[in-house]
């Protein structure tokens, strides 16, 4: 979307601003440095607010680096990541290309392909990090890959997420586990099953998936694709969403906004079979009685989509040095276990686990477990993310035949 | 009437017109000497209570003011209301609700009169003289309406104006109190020598003034 | 009556150009920054060339018809349908005993924010709500809900509803007020003499007297109606949504270059507002020739007990939905597990307040600073800028109203993200001072509009003894005028105070994030769609007003406890 070559090179000149003057460029080769600039700073971390147990989990990360490094970590509770990408697109509107409000930002998507090709992110950084040695980088490609766009090290990673279906096993025991079959099922049971209205982010990894079920050869999925080749290719997916539509919950007049109503109308038992993006999301939901605790968890059997979230740190951000001490810790052992606990949050570690030291690994070892979570093996390898033209084709088709109700 | 006197004391009221929008209402050229009443009648609507606005330094910018207001031979033109001391009566006593009955007459009594305890005698002078020892921790809204229109009067002549304007001053009491507080009010003014302009359409109120009774546009009235 | 202009030029003078800038400045800086990107310019992303094409891609977009539409008649309804029952119920019940206690539950009713009574009106009447649980499975027979779409219906019904049951309180408060300047009790009394019913006594005799005195508001209500947000999301539509929710999904899309469609469909928005005002002032035009024939026919008006009935009925409606709404919204703050058809939690716990309560005090205090902060402004701008009306003895003209009102006709999403760029741009962004004086551009307007009436009601004959008494002006303004005026002044506090509570796209944009009040977190929390926060966050928001209008009510009585004449000043 960049094309002007005068901005490019005013973000160039922004860059190297930073990088001249020692205050502005800490070095993550030189952790020591590092830590010694961010003794003392302040990070304003934008990251999404809607769960309560997120923005718990973030005030636990920021009680620990203020004890262990004297980094400051304020939460900016945000309801759409884009909150943030604008707020950094509008100083640098203004010339502001300095003391940013944004420090850290909770990211990934198309969100970071924005940034990043508008060069607003401060980088690369990221695999420098005394930490990163542990990410499991060959059993999870997609810590290098955020929707097939390489990182780079201009975003670190700290939490896995994978597309998981969940059912009331009262009354729905036996889940269909293909596309299909839910179809199948949906006839049998109008009404039923609803999905997130796209572009929202769930929704539209719902017709992903439904894409991976239904082509033939789903491996085109990775690359670009021209509008001729998409309508041919998705085909499939539209005769599939034809006959699914008139079936779905309140026959596809309306959809709810997101994941969390979604959960909301599985609790008021509106639909029998949802979808989440977080393998931990039912079993932290039955802990604080959003959900019965006869809903599980399931993968398709072909496997599903999965993706990494990530930490980026903007150009212009006011506190780069604390930022990188952040998103070190959040790799450490210890807080990857805790986000991993079914207690706590459930989102599943970005860490090999099997390939750290013994002392560290004893934090996985004492987790405890939950009836509506899946083990890895359960879980299976994710399905990679589409190449993101596929999005931005898919939530155009849709909302052109969908987003209108007929 | 027209009789000029050269004395500066009392009220002069100098070739004074107030026209709005083209209409004289008013139109006096007069004299009130010290402890002399003028009464000014008129139906309502003929600019009587303008006139006592006019004087106050209180008016509203539609109307036209010409001529003079002289008080004890010193211009009144220009001169903020507060400045001008000049005691106003209404029909409607005003008091200030907020405030208790000796808490509405020390608001009157001037800044120049130091100290809490001399200013408290003072206010409960004031109030010996109207009738109402005692009352100064009242809520006036628990006041009859006599009581009302004395502590009305006596905070006016706290404030220590040389002159009293009278709007109506007696129309809402009812007859005996009316006769009572009539004769309070003039005799106040009469001892303390007061020029006295009062405004009024009731005939019985002229009468119990005792002095010249004109129209608003100067006309002599003999009643 | 006012006293001569001094001589000497003080400062409350500037009090009107000071009001006229804080509120005129932003908006149309805030205008300029939405209109340029609407057209092509917007240099952050390298468009630095005017042209249609933002417009282009806005009509090209698949139901932007029924967008547009939507915004329209939900608006138009919404803002017909409360005026109408605001009105048949102020005609059939002013005076009653009923009406006083309508009139008492006005304020709690009003610090209500809008968003938590679509939560609760949503939760009521969902297929899966509270009032089909009262009657399942016992009556109704169902152990699931049915599938039927009431919620997010394609006409906007549920829509209309929300609003309806918000703005028919605002518009009888506006009404009541207005009632206050005429002689409304007499006026009816001669008409009802005349032979005239009850109703249509009020109608043909008081209604055209303060039809006048609540356009504005009725004009502000059918604006904020157009381009509402949070209650669009909640009960509205999605196959399309109204334009506004298109706006705010286009401003949050990853894809930066569609902020220039936001842009775009921004100035259509308050390009509709306008057609829609002036649509409306059309209808009152032709309505007011067709009701001078109508008064004149000499009709007293049947079926008195009908409409009667009917304001009965309604108010009861309105008055139900917010309660239970909230009352429900309250229990799911204690709920433990609650599940389709219990018609009350399987247990009650504080377990969500433990877990939430404590993340509250920041925010809390946040709240607290910048309402408090932001009413004493819009109080000291307010009473300058009467007293200067005063002093001087100008009379407001109806011009300087409409620009008082621009701030509520404006709708927000056009201009505040072109103000936010200009904030972030001089580096304020993100302070304290940057969200009081964006709160303050929305609470002045009801700051002033509380405050202006018993302001100028004062009997300046008071002001006229006072002086004869030696009093100065400003110890006039000090000793007696204020201190009279105590409860008009800590009401339109209330309302300014309630106001500033409520602020969420102001406070999210100006303040960066880093500013927080209770309606930003409450927002963001309720994306997480859990009921049982929405639920704390709703009391919350509404405790505060509440206990604002609480205090504005007992402080005066506390202080004039023992002056009678003070107890009828509101």
């Amino acid at each position: 979307m960049l094309q002007s070559p005068a901005l490019a090179l005013v973000a160039f000149l922004a860059v190297l601003a930073f990088n001249t003057p020692a205050s502005a460029s800490p070095d993550p080769a030189d952790w020591d440095a590092v830590l010694t600039e961010a003794r003392g700073q302040r990070v304003y971390w934008h990251a999404w607010g809607g769960d309560a147990r997120v923005n718990d989990f973030i005030a636990w990360v920021g009680r620990e680096t203020r004890a262990r490094y004297g980094v400051d970590l304020r939460q900016v509770k945000v309801s759409d990541t884009a909150e943030a990408v604008s707020q950094v697109l509008g100083e640098k509107g203004a010339g502001r290309d300095t003391g940013g409000a944004v420090d850290l930002i909770w990211i990934n998507g198309e969100n970071f392909a924005t940034l990043k090709q508008n060069k607003l992110l401060f980088g690369p950084w990221a695999q420098q990090l005394p930490n990163w040695r542990y990410v499991d980088v060959g059993g999870k490609p997609t810590v290098l890959e955020d929707f097939t766009l390489a990182t780079e090290g201009y975003e670190a990673p700290w939490i896995m997420a994978q597309l998981v279906f969940y059912h009331d096993s009262r009354r729905l025991p036996e889940p269909p586990l293909s596309m299909p079959a839910l179809l199948a099922w949906a006839r049998a049971h109008p009404g039923r099953f609803a999905y997130p209205q796209p572009p929202d982010f769930l929704g539209t990894t719902f017709l992903k998936q439904a894409l991976y079920g239904l082509l033939e050869d789903p491996s085109v999925l990775l690359k670009p694709v021209s509008q001729d080749a998409f309508d041919t290719l998705s085909r499939p997916l539209w005769d599939f969403l034809e006959q699914l539509t008139p079936l779905l919950w309140r026959s596809g007049q309306a959809y709810p906004n997101n994941g969390a109503r979604l959960r909301q109308l599985m609790a008021d038992g509106e639909i029998d079979l949802a979808l989440s993006f977080n393998p931990g999301e039912v079993s932290t939901s039955i802990a604080t009685f959003e959900l019965p605790d006869s809903v599980r968890t399931y993968v398709l059997s072909g496997g599903t989509i999965g993706n990494s979230s990530f930490v980026a740190i903007p150009y212009n951000a006011n506190a780069i040095a604390g930022s990188m001490v952040v998103a070190n810790f959040l790799l450490s052992a210890e807080a990857q276990a805790r986000q991993q606990n079914p207690r706590i949050w459930g989102s599943p570690s970005v860490l090999a686990i099997d390939r750290l030291p013994a002392a560290e690994r004893r934090w996985f070892d004492q987790l405890p477990s939950a009836a509506a979570s899946l083990s890895a093996e359960q879980l299976g390898v994710p399905l990679p993310e589409p190449h993101p033209q596929w999005t931005e084709r898919l939530e155009q088709h849709w909302q052109q035949s969908y987003g209108v109700s007929r | 009437m027209t009789e000029h006197d050269t004395m500066p004391t009392g009220l002069c009221l100098e070739k004074l017109e107030i026209v709005r929008e083209g209409l004289t209402l008013v139109s006096l050229d007069t004299r009130i000497a010290p402890g002399e009443v003028l009464t000014v009648m008129g139906s309502s609507g003929s600019g009587k209570s303008t006139l006592l606005a006019v004087i106050a330094g209180a008016v509203a910018p539609v109307f036209q003011v010409s001529g003079r207001v002289l008080l004890d031979g010193r211009d009144l033109s220009g001169l903020p209301p507060q400045q001008r001391h000049v005691g106003l009566l209404f029909q409607d006593d005003i008091l200030f609700p907020h405030l208790s009955v000796g808490g509405n007459l020390a608001f009157a009594l001037p800044p120049a009169l130091r100290g809490r305890a001399a200013r408290r005698a003072r206010v409960e002078e004031a109030l010996m003289q109207a009738n109402l020892k005692g009352f100064a921790e009242r809520d006036p809204a628990t006041l009859s309406g006599g009581q009302r229109a004395r502590v009305a009067l006596m905070r006016m002549l706290l404030a220590e104006p040389r002159v009293l304007l009278l709007d109506e001053p007696f129309s809402k009491l009812d007859a005996e109190l009316r006769l009572q507080f009539r004769q309070f009010v003039f005799t106040m003014a009469k001892t303390r020598l007061l020029p006295v302009l009062m405004v009024t359409h009731d005939i019985e109120d002229a009468r119990a003034a005792i002095g010249m009774v004109v129209t608003p546009k100067g006309k002599a009235l003999t009643i | 009556m006012t006293p001569r202009p001094h001589h000497r030029k003080d400062l409350l003078s500037w009090a009107p150009w000071l009001t006229l800038l804080v509120l005129l400045g932003p908006i149309l800086m805030g205008l300029l920054g939405t209109l340029a990107p609407a057209f092509g310019w917007l240099p952050a992303l390298g468009h630095r060339e005017f042209d249609l094409t933002p417009w282009r891609d806005l009509f090209a977009e698949a139901g932007i018809a029924r967008s547009i539409q939507l915004s329209v008649t939900t608006g138009l309804s919404a803002t017909l349908i409360s005026l109408l029952l605001a009105v048949l119920i102020c005609a059939a019940w002013q005076g009653t005993g009923l009406f006083s206690r309508i009139e008492r539950l006005l304020p709690p009713l009003l610090s209500v924010p809008h968003a938590a009574a679509a939560f609760g009106l949503a939760f009521l009447i969902a297929p899966s709500g509270w009032i089909v649980r009262w009657f399942s499975p016992w009556a109704t027979g169902w152990d699931i809900p049915p599938d039927v779409l009431i919620v997010q219906d394609p006409w906007g019904l549920a829509m209309i509803a929300g609003l309806v049951v918000k703005e028919v309180p605002f518009l009888l408060l506006m009404l009541l007020a207005a009632l206050g300047q005429v002689d409304a009790t007499r006026s009816r009394l001669v008409a009802q003499t005349l032979g005239y019913g009850r109703i249509m006594a009020w109608i043909k005799g008081v209604l055209p007297q303060i039809y006048p005195q609540i356009r504005l508001p009725v004009y502000a209500v059918l604006a904020y109606s157009m381009s509402v947000v949070d209650v669009a999301m909640i009960l509205g539509p999605s196959t399309p949504a109204p334009l506004a929710v298109k706006v705010i999904t286009w401003m949050n899309d990853p894809d930066l270059s569609l902020r220039l469609r936001a842009a775009a469909a921004a100035v259509l928005q308050f390009l509709l507002v306008l057609a829609a005002l002036g649509i409306w002032k059309l209808g009152e035009f032709g309505l007011a020739r067709l009701g001078r024939h109508w008064l004149e026919t000499g009709g007293r008006g049947q079926r008195q007990a009908l409409w009667s009935g009917l304001g009965l009925g309604a108010i009861t409606l309105i008055v139900a939905s917010l309660v239970l709404g909230l009352l429900g919204l309250a229990l799911w703050s204690v709920a433990g597990l609650w599940v389709f058809p219990d018609a009350l939690p399987q247990h009650v716990t504080l377990q969500s307040w433990s877990r939430y309560g404590p993340a509250l005090g920041r925010p809390l205090v946040d709240t607290l600073i910048i309402a408090v902060t932001v009413v004493l402004l819009a109080l000291v701008l307010t009473v300058a800028c009467l007293e200067t009306e005063y002093r001087h003895g100008s009379r407001p003209t109806t011009r300087s109203l409409w620009l008082l009102y621009l701030p509520l006709l404006v709708p927000q999403v056009g201009f505040l993200p072109g103000l936010q760029v200009l904030f972030v741009g001089i580096g304020v962004n993100g302070t304290l001072g940057a969200v009081i004086l964006a709160h303050l551009i929305f609470v002045l307007p009801y700051v002033f509009l509380a405050l202006a009436d018993p302001y100028r009601a004062w009997d300046p004959r008071t002001g006229t003894v006072a002086a004869s008494l030696g009093a100065s002006a400003n110890r006039i303004l000090w000793r007696v005028r204020l201190p009279m005026l105590l409860t008009p002044l800590l009401v339109a506090a209330a309302v300014g105070f309630a106001t500033s509570v409520g602020q969420y796209l102001p406070t999210l944009l100006t303040g960066g994030g880093r500013i927080t009040t209770l309606t930003t977190e409450a927002v963001a929390l309720a994306s997480g769609g859990d009921r049982r926060i929405i639920g704390i966050y709703a009391l919350l928001q509404m405790a505060l007003p509440f206990i604002a209008f609480s205090l504005a009510i007992a402080i005066p009585a506390c202080l004039y406890h023992r002056r009678l004449g003070m107890r009828n000043t509101l």
